[in-house]
């Protein structure tokens, strides 16, 4: 069956003719579903991979055992994986946690101002803000190399703070903008007449209902700030800088490559943001929505 | 005067900081890395300013771009992105199709078609560098080792360490990676659109391959635009991936933004600004028209 038979069939509405149409529905169902669970093994087995090869002692090292399970389950690659990261862990942390609350905080303003209590040339000053997120960061690595020296800010966990809050504010901004459009414009007016002030309008009205998009905005931020690797790896070192310089320098290090303790040292640095994901997944989807810049 | 200062002061003050710092740390750097890339800045003792350096125009772009180096750069960067974006909206529609219907365990398709999108690509890149090891036959692990299982040893390659379409295998976990995304994107495009329209056409008698042509197509297309978008600027992150599954220094694998650290390494500021501004320019030319495009259209 042909895929365009198999979208005739599977799209008909039952209603109209269902005895007639049976056959052929359940047909383009199974077809569907053998489609949806082929892919969800193709995706899965990079994960696969991971699992079996860091329980794997160096008796599985044999390509031809690529892809059996362990003769021998081992603990040792995740020892060796923990020890190794923990510390760049604690400081992926004491980076990305501060960098996420002071980027939503600070797009959450620019949001209310430019969506809310707008003035002419906005549109413009939103777009130029906006513009911060496409470029590509390797058009101001060098000056900013010098800049961050210049500042005297000490590289690794300080620099990483400023470099994410910084290039952080125009995808805060973008979310919190498009939410607060939604936003009726009575709650705000009522703020207004009641000579309430910019500030207290955004304190008292703006500020309780922003819950839902702060949500997505941390989850975003503490995701893209987790798994950056260009700023850490301009500045900083696998001594001091977040999980994926350390990742990568375990990985591709001086080290005889050690299959088994890379992979389990990837399960751990991919760990908090995959938990992210699995716990507050509905937020991280609305968060990649506003990605696009409609929202 | 001073009513308009009352009007207009207060939300700049509080955009002001913001701005500050994006005026700085953007459009400022912007324009400084753009002047280093006219200099003769090619040492360490220029680059730290122990000597100085030198305007020499335009020098640096036309020596890059003659170069046959970074021309494979430029090119292994068009066919990964052209490879990146086929592929990735390829499986994105092709997964929001079928999971547009209601679908028994719809949710976990979703979630672990999406989840790649929430790991580092330096993580998925230790676990890519094994499944795309280059040994074959007798030696083979990883895919090549998993093609021998499955009886299909003809599929067996040597994937990135092929100099001319080496890099393409680079854009295959890419794919696995942000195929999830687009997916994410076009479902929500299908649920946008609204009931009525389906039935209004289907009562006309429209076939369901002319509902998709006429009706539902044009309806995703701002979707696939933004999609074309997103997913076509981040291949630019193609740096993370190919610094963890292959070398800086392979040559088969290498696209601009390597160039620029590996420049920026050795003290080469000159030439990895230049490298820098040749991205933004690149950058710039699909983007600024998106951004007035939107802003116009939000206007109406």
């Amino acid at each position: 069956m042909t895929a365009e038979a198999e979208q005739l069939t599977a799209h008909r509405p039952a209603p109209v003719a269902p005895r007639v149409h049976k056959g052929r529905y359940s047909l383009a169902r199974t077809l569907k579903y053998v489609g949806l669970i082929f892919f969800l093994i193709v995706v899965l087995i990079p994960v696969y991979v991971l699992l079996v090869t860091s329980f794997k002692g160096t008796g599985d090292a044999d390509p031809s055992r690529a892809w059996a399970l362990p003769q021998i389950w081992t603990m040792e690659n995740w020892a060796t994986a923990w020890t190794t990261l923990a510390p760049a862990i604690g400081r992926t942390l004491a980076i990305v946690v501060p960098s996420s609350i002071i980027s939503a905080f600070l797009g959450s303003l620019n949001g209310f101002v430019l969506s809310r209590w707008s003035f002419k040339g906005a549109d413009i000053v939103f777009t130029l803000i906006l513009f911060g997120m496409f470029i590509p960061y390797q058009a101001v690595m060098i000056p900013l190399t010098q800049l961050v020296l210049n500042l005297g800010i000490p590289t690794g966990v300080p620099t990483l703070i400023m470099l994410h809050v910084v290039y952080g504010i125009p995808i805060t901004t973008l979310i919190f903008r498009n939410y607060y459009s939604t936003v009726p414009h009575e709650l705000i007016e009522a703020g207004r007449v009641d000579g309430a002030g910019m500030l207290r309008t955004y304190w008292s009205i703006v500020l309780p209902i922003s819950i839902p998009s702060f949500v997505v905005v941390l989850i975003w931020q503490f995701t893209s700030a987790w798994n950056d690797f260009l700023f850490a790896v301009f500045f900083s070192s696998s001594q001091n800088g977040p999980v994926t310089v350390a990742l990568n320098n375990l990985a591709n290090g001086a080290l005889l490559q050690n299959y088994g303790v890379s992979m389990a040292g990837a399960l751990f640095a991919s760990l908090p943001t995959l938990i992210v994901y699995i716990i507050l997944g509905k937020y991280f989807v609305g968060g990649l929505m506003s990605g696009s810049v409609k929202g | 005067m001073l009513n308009k200062l009352r009007r207009v002061g207060p939300p700049l003050l509080m955009l002001a900081p913001s701005l500050i710092l994006l005026g700085v740390f953007v459009y400022g750097l912007i324009a400084a890395n753009f002047t280093t890339s006219l200099t003769d800045n090619h040492t360490a003792a220029q680059a730290t300013g122990q000597k100085p350096a030198v305007l020499v125009w335009f020098t640096n772009y036309i020596d890059l771009l003659a170069s046959e180096d970074f021309q494979h750069s430029l090119m292994n960067l068009v066919l990964y992105t052209v490879v990146f974006l086929v592929g990735t909206m390829i499986m994105g529609f092709l997964w929001a199709w079928m999971l547009e219907k209601p679908v028994k365990g719809e949710g976990l398709f979703r979630s672990v078609y999406l989840f790649p999108m929430a790991v580092s690509f330096v993580a998925s890149g230790v676990v890519w560098r094994w499944l795309l090891n280059s040994n074959q036959d007798e030696q083979a692990s990883g895919l090549n080792r998993l093609f021998q299982i499955v009886g299909l040893d003809a599929l067996q390659n040597n994937w990135w360490n092929n100099v001319t379409f080496g890099i393409i295998a680079i854009a295959i976990p890419a794919i696995w990676q942000l195929s999830g995304y687009v997916m994410a994107l076009f479902l929500a495009g299908f649920r946008g659109i609204p009931e009525e329209l389906r039935e209004a056409a289907r009562m006309d008698g429209a076939s369901e391959w002319k509902l998709y042509r006429h009706v539902l197509f044009p309806q995703l297309s701002p979707v696939a635009l933004s999609a074309l978008i997103i997913i076509g600027h981040m291949s630019l992150k193609a740096f993370d991936l190919i610094m963890s599954i292959s070398k800086p220094a392979n040559y088969q694998t290498k696209v601009p933004a390597v160039d620029m650290f590996v420049f920026k390494s050795s003290f080469d500021y000159a030439n990895a600004a230049a490298v820098g501004s040749i991205l933004l320019i690149i950058v710039a030319i699909v983007i600024v028209p998106y951004l007035i495009r939107t802003n116009r259209e939000e206007k109406r």
